[in-house]
């Protein structure tokens, strides 16, 4: 059975990649990552923001106090140089590249345009095969329209896929107009792939403290849904590769995001819920599956349900709301 | 100079320099002014840098400046090469060992950084009372005046004790030449193995203690001949001088630098001559040079060598014309014929002249005194000096520098007799600590100085407070070696950093007609500023013609993402119009500097520098200056006129920087000062101060618990006292049943708020539309500055709450006990003061404080002000600080006297009983005073007894009187830090709690000493970085409550405000009323941390919760009921240690910088905390069943 794909032109063992998170911050993680199978490994990701916080601390904890009082003219020793910048970062990516087989995939957010670049550039000397934008933007300002937001997402992908020369994808959340146009925006930056999506940090609230808290949850299978719509939509439709994130808990939901079109499909949440060892059982299931409905090679199945390839494209569309409600309707609403 | 090898560096770097270079061990203690020493080899050894020999020395810290001694002692008698660096009461504490290392004539050099020993106070400033205590102890004694001499002479001095065996103190003024950052010229490592020949380095081994050779030392002997053997040593001593000479002239052939034992500069045919040592010779060497050009006929001899003092040497240095010597010490000997530099020049006069061997007729010698703790001494005073002696009659044992209206010893001096050459640029910056001023100006000097052919010199001078603490940086720059080690008094560039400081410091009395002055405009921008100037800088800026400058510095420090740091700013000003540089030059080589500065802290750090810059450019102003002064604004007085007159009279010229003006009549003779001080500073340094929303409030009183500079108040009066309220004058309806119809006010002191905002994160109550607001918040001072003042003015008016109704362990009726320590110096949020309030809240009325040195006697007891205060009745706490190490042993020593008092006096009422009354007598014995209303009716009962005592006409009745208030009973406590009560005073607390006797200990543990810079105690947890703990504390934290609590009779008590005020309370209140002795140990965030300041409290919580800092109290009088005496407080460990210390830089820096090692010692202390807790749950079930964690609230 060939598992076999092909991502942004790397050509993967396993179209099962886990996706940015804390899993690959220790080399050893990574490593029990390939050998659970993983087709390539997408890095955590590098906030430009917290690099700047982290160093912005650094210099102003160290320094306040200092020079103000005799007996104590500061309060640390100097420990020489300090791993505020991407250092850390960039050396776990170059010992990745170096000890795994499996394409190790970078993954930056970025804030500023030098960072963008900047952080890209040094990703790719640290031996990263290819690079993931994580463009996490939220349009807080009235003032700021939808058509300067896509402008900004074109012009950092734009700029990036010119500063490099290994493959960037782009990760995108799913608040556009129109997804479908975006793709294609972000397809002639230069860009040779698109995630979907990212997941927001959402906020909550803490009823005691009445304090908002921000932490992350882990996705639910049902979140897969709306990574699924779009997989399948733009399946055919655009010449990026196509990754699906979000929601995708066991093998056969992993199946279902290849037959929609994805060359990827990228796990998380059920990596940190389950172990690392829960990928290979991922794999599995796929297997199981596939050699049930007789699919020799995951090309075979890929967009084998997208939208242009079902029966009833409606399905993905409009149309298939008002049928939803309908049966909806039919089975709770008492006549 | 050679500029190859030219350096930056103050004298502490110049002295470790070399003695890293030349040394294998390095034992060392921090103390002030010596304690950057330590640091760089402390730093150095840690980098890995190693020594000539190719070896990275052995850097050690010790409990004490004793403990090292002894360390360095037997380093050398096992044939290391060692040293130690310290500076006043800690070389007297090595003392005993210095007369051992000489009598054994062992080579050695102690770094000395000259500082006053405390007499009547302490002084962390520069003289030689100290080098001059241990002149008898057999080490030589050699002075450096200036930096390069530093270098220098600490090599000389390291080459001389190889060869003489003698050891050495090399030595230089504290906190002068010490701290003096100027231009040097490196010795680099082939001139240092030049100076020592490795064959000496190897006798001294051959020398050492080893059991292939095994020799017998440090022996006792009798009277039959231990004289003799005393006497064996002469030859060595006698050699010493003639050796010391000959390595300077081998040092002199190698760099062109040459010393003499005695350096003789001036006038050839000079008939008067100055002898001193130390950096004071630099400015009577300036002086003379200028007295030389007028044409007058004067000298001075420089004094290098002080022990072993060469007469021969001294005689043949001076020229043959001198007739009139005046020779200054940097000490007082009290009671002495006169200071030992003196009495040394009279004798090597006398012998030469008796014995018929003077060259030249004896010379009038006359002695004074200078620059005692660091007191200017200045070219004006050296020509007072000398024309003292150009008179018939020169007065001798003279004072120059002050005004002794008292003895009459002072020299008239005219301030207005400056030297300073016209091609030396002179500039002075005027600026907060936390303003990042002084720090650019050290850059600025790098800049020039390194990059240049120009010499530089940079000195800094720093308030004693630790908040909002002011800084002067002087400056000077120019074509030769700049040799004015003292304050610029006139100065060509003046830069004000802050625009209040218009209204604190006359600081334009400084500037030369003619003068730049740059100012921070801020709040104001260039254009509009003039109007807001005071009518006194706007008459000083026309009549001196100055030309004005002006930034709208802070906006730009905001705008370019600074926050409040303008040093970038205001350096680019002067770069951009002082002239030193060529403007485009200079901007080049400042930003080539900021990327060499935080280059290591990420490029963001840079970026924004650049930023700043390129802003500065754009908004900085030339001011027009207007004919006339317009403004009708004067400055404001220093203190309010209804301050007490010793505070108008005495304080109030020293906080406005008139100090040096008081003569000596206005000092108290012993060192005794009035508290209740701090109230008259009104330092207004935030910007930000709490306002309260009455409504909201609930009266809890934790802002007030949490407020460390005791701002915050509560007091519950009766509506009619609020008749006459100013307008807005807050109050809301006291909400308790018990004392219904009673009004609650918080007062707010805005003039005396750090604005740190714990109050604010200490408040729970939340406002229901709008979460974020509570019912304190933190508002700009400046739109409620005079109502805020006013409604301060009106609460302290109001009656205090009787504090007979007060349950005083309750967080909300604390509050309304009068705190007796206020308005402090200490840091903003500082998590040290909390405690002592609440300490001087619960006890202050009867407290007697001992204080160890360190941050609590700073600012508890750094002048002008103090913090502890009196109550309406005029009680309060009495306070002292004796020394760092001895702290327990004093405070056990108030306890001894009470108790003999009280013992006596009731010996004496016994014995009188009759005759005072049998009830009184009985009563005034019998009295438990565990309550405030017993207590308060002791204190009638002794008034009872001093009105029949009155009456009484015996001796008796008046020795009585003068014991009996020790019927009160009272309360001792001996307050300090981690770095005593862990470190160097240890040894005398143990002892102290294991006498028994009724006294009470508050250890604030911050881990470090804060004091000093935040170098490691044993409290340092394993894996914080701090000073001398460079690559992470390998060790972990010593559990001081639990070796106390071995005792069985002490009660331990370990708490954290901030995760448990009600424990907190419940342990003070415990300690106290526990006939024995009492340890708190509490748990005080502090700046050295690393951490934001106003999350101190959260910090606490998590120290708590993650199992680092444990709550329990363990009280011995349970046992005496059959009961468990250790109760565990707070809950078991529920989050890892490192949830907790990655909060804190201390610990997060060693995993941005050594992530791996950082890694190991973090699981290392998370091993510590687990094998901790499970201990205490041993000790808990030892003899009870209750499980640790039982009690947890």
């Amino acid at each position: 059975m060939d598992l076999s794909t092909t991502y942004m032109g790397l050509k993967l063992r396993s179209p099962l990649v886990p996706s940015a998170s804390p899993l690959s911050q220790r080399l050893e993680d990574l490593q029990k990552l390939e050998e659970a199978g993983a087709g390539a490994v997408v890095m955590f990701s590098i906030f430009e923001e917290q690099i700047h916080h982290d160093a912005e601390a650094l210099d102003h904890l160290m320094s306040a106090g200092a020079e103000s009082f005799a007996e104590a003219l500061s309060y640390f020793p100097d420990l020489g140089a300090y791993q505020v910048g991407p250092e850390q970062y960039l050396d776990l990516v170059h010992r990745a590249s170096q000890r795994l087989s499996i394409p190790v995939i970078g993954s930056l957010n970025g804030m500023s345009p030098e960072g963008w670049i900047g952080y890209a550039k040094r990703i790719e000397e640290a031996g990263a095969r290819a690079l993931e934008l994580n463009v996490y933007y939220i349009a807080t300002d009235p003032g700021q329209d939808g058509a300067s937001v896509e402008r900004m997402y074109e012009d950092v992908v734009r700029a990036v896929c010119a500063a490099v020369s290994i493959p960037v994808a782009v990760k995108i959340g799913p608040f556009f107009s129109s997804i479908a146009h975006m793709a294609r925006r972000i397809e002639r930056a230069g860009a040779k792939g698109l995630v979907m999506f990212n997941r927001f940090y959402q906020p909550d609230f803490d009823l005691d403290e009445m304090e908002v808290r921000s932490d992350l949850h882990l996705s639910s299978p049902t979140e897969m849904r709306l990574p699924l719509r779009w997989i399948a939509i733009l399946h055919g439709r655009v010449g990026l590769s196509l990754a699906a994130t979000t929601g995708v808990h066991s093998g056969l939901d992993a199946v279902k995001m290849i037959l929609a079109g994805a060359d990827v499909v990228q796990v998380c949440s059920a990596l940190l819920r389950n172990g690392i060892g829960h990928l290979r059982t991922m794999q599995q299931e796929m297997e199981v599956w596939m050699a049930d409905k007789e699919y020799e090679s995951v090309a075979q199945m890929r967009g084998a349900m997208s939208q242009r390839a079902v029966a009833n494209p409606a399905a993905f569309e409009r149309a298939n709301y008002i049928r939803i409600l309908e049966e909806y309707k039919s089975r709770y609403t008492i006549a | 100079m050679d500029q190859s090898k030219i350096v930056i560096m103050d004298g502490n770097e110049a002295a470790a320099h070399i003695a890293h270079k030349t040394n294998e061990v390095c034992a060392i203690y921090p103390i002030t002014p010596s304690s950057n020493m330590g640091e760089w080899a402390d730093q150095w050894s840690a980098e890995g840098r190693t020594n000539i020999w190719g070896t990275v020395p052995i850097v050690i810290e010790m409990q004490s400046e004793g403990g090292a001694a002894g360390a360095v002692h037997g380093a050398l008698q096992t044939g290391a090469l060692a040293t130690t660096f310290t500076a006043s009461q800690g070389l007297l504490l090595m003392v005993p060992n210095m007369y051992k290392i000489a009598g054994e004539l062992t080579p050695t050099v102690f770094h000395v950084s000259a500082r006053t020993v405390a007499t009547h106070a302490l002084s962390i400033f520069g003289d030689h009372s100290d080098v001059m205590a241990v002149r008898q102890t057999g080490f030589a004694l050699l002075a450096s005046a200036s930096v390069q001499e530093v270098m220098d002479l600490a090599l000389i001095a390291q080459a001389a004790t190889l060869e003489s065996r003698v050891p050495f103190v090399h030595f230089f003024d504290g906190f002068r030449t010490s701290h003096e950052v100027q231009k040097i010229e490196l010795v680099d490592d082939d001139q240092i193995r030049a100076m020592i020949p490795d064959e000496l380095v190897i006798a001294h081994r051959r020398r050492a203690m080893n059991p292939d050779r095994p020799v017998l030392r440090g022996t006792a002997q009798n009277p039959d001949f231990f004289f003799q053997a005393r006497e064996r040593a002469n030859p060595f001593y006698a050699a010493c001088p003639g050796i010391v000479q000959s390595v300077m002239d081998r040092f002199a052939r190698l760099t062109g630098r040459s010393y003499h034992l005695f350096d003789y500069h001036g006038a050839p045919d000079a008939e008067r001559v100055i002898v001193l040592m130390g950096s004071g010779a630099e400015t009577v060497w300036s002086t003379v040079r200028a007295m030389n050009a007028a044409g007058e006929k004067v000298g001075v001899v420089r004094v290098r060598l002080f022990r072993p003092f060469s007469t021969d040497a001294f005689v043949a240095a001076l020229p043959r014309t001198v007739r009139a010597i005046a020779v200054l010490d940097r000490m007082k000997e009290p009671g002495a014929s006169g200071e030992p530099l003196y009495q040394d020049v009279v004798t090597a006069l006398g012998e030469h002249a008796m014995a018929g061997r003077l060259p030249y007729a004896l010379p009038r010698v006359i002695g004074g005194r200078y620059g005692l703790s660091g007191k200017e001494f200045t070219p004006a005073m050296v020509k007072a000096v000398f024309d003292e002696l150009a008179k018939p009659e020169p007065r001798n044992h003279f004072t120059v520098g002050i005004r002794d209206d008292i003895s009459g010893t002072s020299l008239e001096y005219d301030p207005t007799y400056i030297i300073e050459p016209d091609n030396v640029v002179r500039a002075m910056f005027f600026g907060l600590g936390a303003d990042g001023t002084v720090g650019a100006n050290k850059n600025s000097i790098k800049i020039i100085g390194e990059e240049t052919e120009m010499y530089a010199q940079g000195y800094f001078v720093y308030d004693s407070k630790k908040a909002g603490s002011r800084t002067v940086s002087h400056l000077r720059f120019g074509p030769d070696p700049i040799a004015s080690p003292y304050l610029i008094e006139s100065a060509n560039f003046v830069a004000c950093h802050q625009f209040v400081f218009l209204d604190q410091i006359d600081m334009l009395r400084y500037a030369k007609p003619g003068a730049v002055f740059l100012l921070n405009s801020s709040p104001w921008k260039p254009e509009e500023v003039w109007d807001h100037l005071p009518r006194k800088v706007q008459e000083d800026i026309i009549s001196k013609r100055l030309k004005f400058y002006a930034i709208d510095g802070s906006r730009v420090a905001i705008e370019a993402g600074m926050g409040g740091r303008v040093n970038t700013i205001m350096q680019t000003c002067f770069f951009a119009i002082s002239g030193v540089l060529p403007r485009e030059e200079a901007i080049e080589k400042i930003k080539a500097s900021i990327r060499k500065t935080y280059g290591r802290k990420g490029e963001e750090i840079v970026q924004k520098n650049f930023r700043a810059v390129d802003m500065t450019l754009d908004r900085l102003r030339e001011v027009p200056v207007p004919a006339a002064a317009t403004a009708t604004r004067d400055l404001p007085p220093p203190v309010s006129h209804e301050a007490p007159a010793f505070v108008r009279e005495v304080l109030a010229p020293i906080l406005s920087g008139r100090g040096d003006e008081l003569p000596v009549s206005a000092m108290p003779v012993d060192g005794t000062f009035p508290t209740a001080t701090a109230q008259w500073e009104k330092r207004n340094i935030s910007l930000f101060v709490p306002v309260w929303d009455a409504e909201l409030c609930i009266q809890c009183g934790n802002c007030s618990l949490v407020c460390p500079h005791a701002c915050i108040r509560a007091k519950r009066v009766p509506p009619e006292a609020l008749v006459g309220a100013p307008a807005g004058f807050p109050s809301a309806e006291w909400k308790d049943r018990e004392r219904p119809g009673l009004q609650y006010v918080l007062g707010i002191a805005i003039e005396d708020c750090t604005g740190c905002a714990l109050c604010v994160e200490a408040c729970p109550k939340k406002s229901k539309e709008q979460v974020g607001r509570k019912a304190i918040n933190m508002a700009e001072k400046e739109p409620i500055h005079a109502a805020g003042r006013a409604w301060w003015e009106f609460f302290l008016r109001l009656p205090d709450t009787d504090r007979r109704e007060l349950d005083l362990g309750s967080v909300r009726d604390l509050q309304f006990a009068r705190p007796l320590f206020e308005f402090s110096g200490a840091c903003t949020g500082c998590g040290e003061t909390p405690y002592v309030r609440i300490l001087s809240q619960l006890f202050g009325d009867r407290a007697l404080i001992a204080n160890a040195t360190g941050c609590s006697s700073i600012y508890g007891g750094n002048l002008p002000t103090t913090p502890w205060c009196v109550d309406a009745e005029g009680r309060g706490p009495t306070w002292s600080n004796s020394l760092f190490e001895d702290n327990a042993e004093f405070g056990l020593g108030f306890r001894l006297t009470i108790d003999k008092h009280r013992e006596f006096a009731m010996e004496m009422l016994q014995r009188r009983r009759d005759e005072i009354g049998p009830e009184l007598v009985d009563a005034l014995s019998s009295s438990p005073q565990s309550t405030e209303a017993e207590i308060a009716a002791q204190r009638a009962r002794i008034a009872e007894l001093m009105k029949i005592l009155a009456r009484m006409d015996d001796p008796e009745a008046r020795r009585l009187e003068a014991v009996a208030g020790h019927l009160v009973r009272r309360s001792v406590w001996m307050l300090g830090g981690d770095g005593w009560a862990y470190d160097i005073g240890y040894g005398g607390l143990d002892h102290v709690l294991a006498t028994g006797r009724n006294v009470n200990v508050l250890v604030m543990d911050t881990e470090v000493y804060s004091n000093t810079g935040g170098q490691a105690s044993k409290s340092t947890p394993r894996g914080a970085v701090a000073k001398f703990a460079a690559s992470g504390k390998p060790a972990g934290k010593k559990d001081l409550g639990m070796m106390a609590m071995c005792y069985g009779n002490i009660y331990v008590a370990r708490v954290a405000l901030g995760a448990n005020p009600r424990q907190t309370l419940q342990a003070f209140l415990e300690a106290e009323a526990y006939d024995g002795p009492s340890l708190i140990i509490a748990y005080c965030h502090c700046i050295a941390h690393g951490i934001n300041m106003q999350k101190g409290l959260d910090q606490q919580k998590l120290a708590v919760q993650s199992g680092h800092w444990p709550l329990y109290r363990y009280n011995p009088a349970l046992a005496a009921h059959g009961r468990n005496p250790l109760i565990i407080d707070s809950k078991p460990p529920a989050i890892p240690v490192r949830a907790y210390a990655y909060n804190e830089t201390r610990y997060k820096m060693l995993a941005m910088a050594r992530p791996d090692e950082a890694e190991r010692l973090m699981q290392l202390a998370q091993a510590d905390v687990d094998q901790r807790w499970k201990l205490y749950q041993r000790w808990m079930a030892a003899d009870e069943t209750q499980p640790a964690g039982a009690q947890a609230g």
